[in-house]
Order: C-alpha cells, then structure tokens, then sequence
C-alpha cells in the first residue's frame, strides 16, 4: 500500500504542504486574504467550527457553488470538509477537482461505525486522530495525512496539545518493544500489525502528522511545531480575531521560524484582539467535537 | 562540502535525505546567515506564493540572488516556480536566475496529479521515474538555458550555468542520479 503510486502521489502533496499553514476560510475574499498572507492551502467552509458550534444542527459538506467560487479566487490548494463516513460527499467533493478531503469530526458524522475507505479514491484524505491507534486505522483507510483533532471551535490549544503528546508517547514507546510484544501491542491500540512494524522500524509514522483544534496564536503555532507537528491548520483561530491578515500573517511566520523567539515576540506585536475561545471545562462531553470518529 | 536545502515551508526534509544519502553535509536555511559557508543550495516543493512572501520577510530573497553569482542552486516544482525569470499565469515577482517562462499548476489540480517516466540526459541519456504534483510547465527556455530532461515533447528539467531546475520530484523517489549531478555541477564550478 505504502509503495503504490497514487499513495505517493497524495502523501507527496502533504509533503509539500509542510512547515505551511492552512487557514479556514468560507468566502473568496478571506481566501485571498489567506493566500496574500503565506497559507499553503485554504480549507473552504460555509461555516468556521467557532459558528457550527454555536448554531448546533446538522452541519453539512459546503455548498459546491462556494467552493468554486474559492478555488477560483485562489491558486493554491483548496481543502474542504466531508462529514465522518460519507463517501457521496467525498465523491461529490473529488468531482469538483477539491485538492485535498478532510474527513471531518468538525460535521456531524453520517456514520456512526465507519470511517470513509479512502483508498478508492484518487484525491487524498486528511483525517483526525487523538491517539496513535486512531492514526493507524485511518491510514490503514487510506489517509494520507494525519492531524489532530484538538478542540476545533474553541480557540483553546489544550486539546491538541494533549493529542500530539499522546501521539508522539505511544510513538516513542513502540521503538523500546520488542518483536515478540508487537501483535499483542496492536491488538491493544487497535491498529495493523503491518503499521505497527513500520512505526517501530522507522520511529515516525508513514504520512505527516499536522497539528488542528484550538491554534489562535503565533505562539500557539510554535508550541505545536515544537510538540512535533509538521505544520498547522488554523480554523476559527484568523477569521474570528480582530485583525485577520496581520495574525494570518503573524502565524505564518511563526509556524516557518518556530524556533526564534525574537522572530514570535515582534510578529506577535499589536495583533489586537484574538478569538475569545472557550475553557475546555466548560464542555459537556455531548459537545466535544473530537469524541466523534473512532 | 556542506549544501544548504531552503526550510521555509515545503518537503526541504526530503532533499536533505537524499544530500544525506550521497554523504553531503546540510544545513536547513531559514535566514540569509544560514548561507554562509555553503557550496550550494537547494530549493524545495511546496507552495511558490509562500516561498516569495516569506523569503521576501526575513531578506532571503535578496541574499540567494547575490549568493547565486557564485554558486548552485537546484529548485524543484516550487522552487523551479520561484527562480524562474516570469510566472505568465500569476502575478508573482521571482528570483529571476534562470531565462525561463513558467506556468504554475499547468497540467490542473491534484487530480491530475501523476507519475510517469520522463527522459533525462545527464552525463547520458536515461529514463527517471517523474512525479508531477500540482506540477508547473516550462513554456519558454531563452538564452544560456540547456533543456536535460522531456516528459513527452515537454521540457521538465533544464540548466543553465548555476542553475538546475526540474517541474517533478526526484527527492520522492530513492533515485539519487539527479542529486548527484547537481553536487557534481557546484564541484565543477569550482
């Protein structure tokens, strides 16, 4: 699987996405405003996960009309959204020439067992996880890229931050087993044998992993590059602070030269007002996003 | 002998495997300090929009076009884009170190993304294994400018004295041929 040419067609195009940011955006004018200030891709969206959560109902794939409109007023990359197990919004999503799907726990899942088996398609998947048993189920589906699922909506990094640790621990902690306590470790997490071994013999996973749910700031950004992530979605994060472009700008800085504090301290000058967010204690269970999908 | 790969965004860990296998020393660049020392750099896939806004940020822009009158520079895909002298189907201010015209995203989106065998003369002519991602077309090649390798009666891979570019991936292959004819270039520079 790892080894077929479509495979290194999708994971190739998460490679060249790396070290970049990739801003939600849900009409052309902000998807201009992302791509003038250095996103590598925009996510298009009728909705930012700051409004589905506050709207509640259905949340849906956009409309295709939006999307076009965003693919035409930009020359990167355009990512969109499909609800967990809904192939006929993937495939729908894949007919309008979308660069990348994001099988997302942002919508409301159409399928409360599987996931999407995303081999059979040509366009690649993007998809959450929290842990690395999660990670390797949705590769063995077929994704080719992994992120966090953090909190998305809440502008609070704690839950991402709390996913990529426990990502790179259980990374970590697979390069110290021995051979023979392979299957059983497996068996644990729930994830193939075949991608356990891969993790074991590498110490990486197969596809880059991103960090998402909760990135408001350059600091922000830079604390989860640190963490191990390879680059950053931000979803609520820009649009819903006061100062979109000068904090898209700010963050794009910050991802690139997330090591050079002096770099972090001056971009992050002046940026006004970032989104108010939420305490992740204030949820309820029933409202966490990133306990959907399995 | 130490070659720099540009790490601003992109797949820069990639090249800087494939210099590790062939036993170069690298250094990741991500200032115009990260220069110094260098024998060659190298610059990555990615995104060419990102690569001018933020080598234009923190003075790389301008630091690679003076270190380019004296040494190499390899740029694939995204970094073909940005040494180009003219983008015709975006408007977007490049190096200019190599008289090509380009067009960005030419053969469509991600779905037509696509790998196939393309034909390289390098010291000899041979086949390489090409992966075309969201991949641009070199349209126009003018003076000083050797066009070494064809994907069909396209021209993907040129050169001129400095410079080497190519629209596909050789770092996403373990196919190292290319790689080594840039290190064997910035030797014969010398």
């Amino acid at each position: 699987m790892l080894e077929d040419k479509d495979y290194k067609l999708k994971v190739g195009l998460a490679e060249m996405l790396k070290g970049g940011v990739i801003m939600d955006v849900t009409n052309a004018e902000q998807a201009k405003i992302a791509e003038d200030a250095g996103a590598v891709a925009v996510m298009a969206l009728e909705r930012i996960p700051a409004d589905i959560r506050a709207q509640g109902g259905v949340a849906r794939m956009s409309d295709p009309q939006l999307i076009k409109e965003i693919q035409k007023a930009v020359s990167i990359p355009v990512m969109a959204k499909c609800r967990i197990g809904h192939f006929a919004e993937a495939q729908v999503l894949e007919a309008l020439g979308i660069d990348f799907i994001d099988e997302s726990e942002v919508l409301t899942p159409a399928d409360e067992e599987y996931h999407i088996d995303k081999h059979k398609f040509k366009i690649p998947f993007v998809c959450g996880c929290r842990n690395l048993g999660e990670a390797l189920r949705r590769i063995a589906e077929g994704a080719a890229l992994l992120r966090t699922k953090g909190e998305a909506g809440t502008g609070n990094i704690v839950e991402a931050v709390r996913h990529m640790r426990a990502v790179q621990r259980e990374i970590k902690h697979i390069t110290t087993l021995g051979d023979e306590e392979l299957v059983i470790y497996a068996k644990n997490i729930g994830a193939p044998l075949e991608l356990v071994k891969y993790v074991k013999e590498h110490g990486k996973l197969p596809v880059p992993n991103f960090a998402a749910g909760g990135i408001a700031t350059p600091a922000d950004a830079s604390l989860m590059m640190q963490l191990g992530a390879e680059a950053v979605f931000v979803g609520s994060g820009i649009f819903k602070s006061e100062d979109p472009p000068k904090r898209a700008r700010a963050i794009v800085m910050a991802t690139t030269h997330y090591m050079d504090f002096d770099l972090i301290a001056r971009v992050s000058e002046g940026l006004r007002e970032p989104m108010r967010g939420i305490d992740i204690h204030e949820l309820s269970e029933e409202e966490k996003l990133a306990t959907r999908g399995w | 002998m130490k070659f720099g790969i540009l790490a601003l965004q992109g797949d820069f860990a990639l090249h800087q495997k494939a210099l590790q296998r062939v036993g170069i020393e690298t250094q990741l660049v991500r200032k115009p300090e990260h220069l110094t020392g260098l024998m060659g750099l190298i610059m990555p896939g990615g995104e060419s929009t990102t690569f001018v806004k933020l080598l234009k940020e923190i003075g790389l822009f301008d630091a690679i076009r003076e270190f380019a009158k004296n040494h190499v520079i390899f740029g694939t895909c995204a970094g073909l884009i940005t040494l180009a002298r003219k983008i015709v189907n975006y408007d977007l201010e490049t190096l200019n170190l190599i008289d090509i015209v380009v067009e960005r995203n030419a053969y469509g989106r991600q779905i037509d993304s696509f790998v196939d065998t393309v034909r390289v003369s390098i010291n000899h002519t041979d086949t390489f294994e090409g992966v075309f991602i969201r991949a641009p077309k070199i349209i126009e090649i003018g003076q000083g400018v050797t066009a070494l390798g064809y994907h069909q009666n396209d021209v993907v891979m040129a050169e001129n004295d400095r410079i080497l570019v190519a629209t596909f991936h050789p770092e996403l292959t373990d196919d190292l041929r290319i790689h080594e004819y840039f290190i064997q270039k910035a030797r014969e520079l010398k």
